[in-house]
């Protein structure tokens, strides 16, 4: 039995195999998307009738999912759905740019103001979009709440869509949008903060683990913090004068910059970043809360590094760093 | 009756016991290629569904699942000495957990009977 998808008076055959994402596309019918893996929540659609599949809603907020939205990107269906567009106004909220500085030669610091409350916990992430309608996923690297804004970390790409337009467009004061939060890489304290942290990321990796100590640390969290940052260069890392000042003040919190391409001798590590935090995993791993964040191939690898040498499963927070796909379009 | 799921203390143990058969799996050459491509997270979740059901705790699992769960990697050469491999780590998983002989027997059984759903015959 095929199933059909029908959307505004049209109706589709979905392929075998097919998701709706990809038949809508296939037929002409436009649908934002940018990671297509059911992380960004950029091609978000409500299903009027028909059986949403659960993995079509897998991380979606509770209030989403009452009101049947689901990913395109993941839904392949399993009998006919209506479906409706997601009105623009629905989801978004309207954010300004606040502030912007470089953190080092091609990280953007970008402040949003929010013209109302945004609960989010400081190492989930949200999707960013841009008048045109570009829209890319990043983490937040702060407790919007309590500083009345959001701080992202965006690693400028040359002849990236939205890295052009925020190279030349987002002035201060400049409208964008936001969606979400959504996301599980975030700090929860269950037994008096005692038990040991250790983070580890890559690039901008650091904006949801920098999030992540400041909140641990403002709960009050007493057991040893270590974070690890992987970067090519020393001239890679950044906020390395202010991790080294969370450094004096916490005594229970350091901070340990691993440059693969280094020199012998200075404040950083030399040599690849797993295997400084493999040897630091000693002793009971069984306490361990571990958070990874970055590049896929080296949040995949670790974790199931560190999951091999004893660390819980449970214990291991993750959020891979996905690439941009297009899906192909009709001919 | 009680179920091993409750002696072993349900839900709570399965997720040690995961954790355990899970390591076990990808630690042995002869099965962690199958694992290669899959995200861990999604894995365990579905390692959780099957000890759950070998266990004979609440599960959801059915034949056609395991026949659609299982058919890419059939496709890549997934045979019944596989399925011994996972068997054997489900009774060294549950050994260390403390479990019975007749226990262990019992979801080797269960398990023996998903056999054919697993291998798409």
């Amino acid at each position: 039995m095929t199933a059909h998808i029908s959307l505004s008076g049209s109706k589709f055959a979905i392929e075998d195999g097919e998701t709706v994402l990809e038949c809508l596309t296939r037929n002409g019918v436009h649908v934002p998307h940018a990671c297509c893996a059911g992380v960004c929540q950029s091609c978000l659609m409500r299903a009027t009738d028909g059986e949403i599949p659960a993995a079509a809603q897998a991380g979606l907020k509770p209030t989403y999912v009452n009101q049947g939205l689901f990913l395109t990107c993941q839904c392949k269906p399993v009998g006919d759905m209506t479906l409706c567009p997601v009105g623009g106004g629905e989801l978004d909220v309207p954010v300004q740019v606040a502030d912007r500085v470089m953190l080092n030669h091609n990280v953007l610091c970008l402040r949003l103001g929010l013209e109302k409350d945004f609960v989010c916990e400081p190492g989930q992430y949200i999707t960013l979009k841009n008048r045109a309608g570009v829209a890319r996923s990043y983490s937040v690297a702060n407790d919007p709440e309590s500083d009345g804004y959001m701080e992202l970390h965006i690693r400028l790409f040359p002849g990236g869509l939205m890295s052009d337009f925020l190279r030349t467009e987002a002035e201060v004061g400049a409208q964008m949008i936001i969606r979400g939060p959504a996301g599980n890489c975030f700090y929860v304290s269950d037994d008096a903060g005692q038990f040991p942290i250790v983070l580890a990321g890559t690039g901008t990796g650091l904006a949801p683990l920098y999030g992540i100590v400041r909140r641990a640390l403002a709960k009050g969290h007493t057991g040893p913090i270590r974070l690890f940052h992987g970067a090519l260069r020393e001239a890679d890392l950044y906020l390395v004068e202010q991790l080294k000042r969370v450094q004096g003040v916490h005594g229970n919190f350091s901070y340990i910059p691993c440059v693969l391409e280094g020199e012998a001798g200075r404040y950083y590590s030399c040599g690849h970043i797993e295997d400084m935090v493999m040897a630091s995993l000693a002793g009971d791993k069984q306490a361990i809360r571990l958070f990874l964040c970055g590049a896929p191939e080296f949040v995949k690898s670790l974790k199931q590094k560190a999951f091999l040498a004893g660390v819980r499963s449970s214990h291991i927070h993750s959020d891979a760093f996905l690439p941009t796909k297009n899906v192909a379009t009709a001919a | 009756m009680t179920t091993l799921y409750d002696k072993l203390g349900g839900a709570a143990a399965i997720d040690q016991a995961v954790d355990i058969f899970y390591r076990k799996m990808l630690a042995d050459d002869r099965v962690s290629g199958f694992f290669d491509d899959t995200d861990m997270d999604r894995q365990i979740a579905k390692q959780k569904a099957f000890l759950t059901m070998v266990f004979g705790g609440p599960n959801k699992y059915t034949g056609k699942d395991m026949r659609s769960g299982h058919a890419h990697l059939v496709a890549r050469g997934l045979n019944d000495k596989h399925v011994d491999i996972v068997i054997e780590h489900l009774g060294g998983t549950l050994k260390e957990l403390g479990a019975a002989d007749a226990d262990i027997a019992a979801v080797a059984a269960i398990a023996n009977g998903a056999r054919d759903d697993v291998l798409n015959r």
